[in-house]
């Protein structure tokens, strides 16, 4: 029994784990994605082939083979190129309201409904 | 009276997104690349263009302010500028460090050998990735870092051109 049981994880294992442990590159693309070309229009490193995108690419891939985490990386280039190169803007005085309309009206719409369906009958 | 309220919330409304979206119109939307400086240069090493032996720029200067100039033979403004840093080269307290970005070898040096080498050293960065590491955008642009604290004390992107060179000169002697 305990043989089998070994046997099924031992198989389970090898199959999950290609997608369980996500490779370098993907980690890599999935940052680059994140990280804006900051000399193109519109586009991010993933998305863009200008010098500078092709090198911060190598820069992404280079932090992640020397063992750096994904938020690690993402400090970093923040650090050297400030938050506008993250396209997830961080909650300040700047941004407050982009965070927080969200919420807001769906608070609000949601009163409304249910304002709507379960008071009024 | 429960009319009014909703009839004033709405007003409140319409006039708080009014105000943001005509504050929003005087905001410049031009995207100007931000100078970080006093990031500090801590791991700064490369190949040398001529003996291909690693520089360590913590090892191979004495003076007080390096100026580390980003150039690639293919970049024509870089062929501006470049009359300007062999003007800077005079200052003792300065050592010049060229940064050869994703650039041929072979034309590198054709480039030095037309127009003159003002740089102590010339380090090679095939990859780009130096230049992220400094926080660079492309060609051409230069830093002044101090050796002392190993901060960047001065960026400037673009060529050099008269105005930025006496600045440059201002900053040194300071």
């Amino acid at each position: 029994m305990k043989k089998l049981i070994k046997l099924i994880l031992m198989i389970s294992l090898t199959f999950l784990n290609p997608v369980l442990a996500k490779s370098n590159d993907e980690i890599a693309n999935k940052i680059s994605k994140n990280i804006r070309c900051l000399v193109c229009q519109g586009q991010s490193v993933y998305d863009s082939q200008s010098d500078f995108a092709i090198s911060v690419r190598a820069v992404i891939e280079k932090k992640i083979n020397d063992g750096s985490s994904e938020e690690e990386i993402y400090e970093y280039l923040k650090s050297k190129y400030g938050e506008w190169i993250s396209y997830e803007p961080k909650l300040n005085k700047f941004t407050y309201l982009l965070w927080l309309l969200p919420l807001i009206l769906f608070i609000f719409g949601g009163l409304l409904i249910f304002k709507k369906v379960f008071i009024r009958i | 009276m429960k009319r009014k309220i909703i009839f004033i919330l709405c007003i409140f409304l319409t006039i708080f997104v009014f105000l943001s979206f005509f504050m929003g119109l005087d905001k410049d939307n031009v995207y100007k690349p931000i100078k970080i400086i006093d990031n500090k240069i801590l791991n700064f090493k490369g190949d040398d263009l001529y003996s291909n032996k690693i520089l360590d720029l913590n090892n191979i200067v004495d003076t007080k302010f390096i100026l580390i100039n980003i150039w690639a033979s293919w970049c024509s403004p870089c062929r501006s500028e470049h009359k300007y840093i062999l003007q800077l080269k005079k200052n003792q307290q300065l050592s010049i460090i060229g940064l050869n970005y994703k650039d041929k070898v072979q034309n590198a040096k054709n480039f030095i050998l037309e127009l003159g080498n003002p740089y102590d050293f010339i380090i090679k960065d095939k990859s780009g990735t130096i230049s992220i590491e400094l926080g660079a955008y492309g060609v051409p642009e230069t830093f002044i870092v101090n050796t002392e604290t190993k901060k960047v004390i001065y960026k400037y992107i673009g060529p050099i051109d008269k105005e930025i060179k006496s600045e440059i000169e201002k900053i040194i002697r300071s």
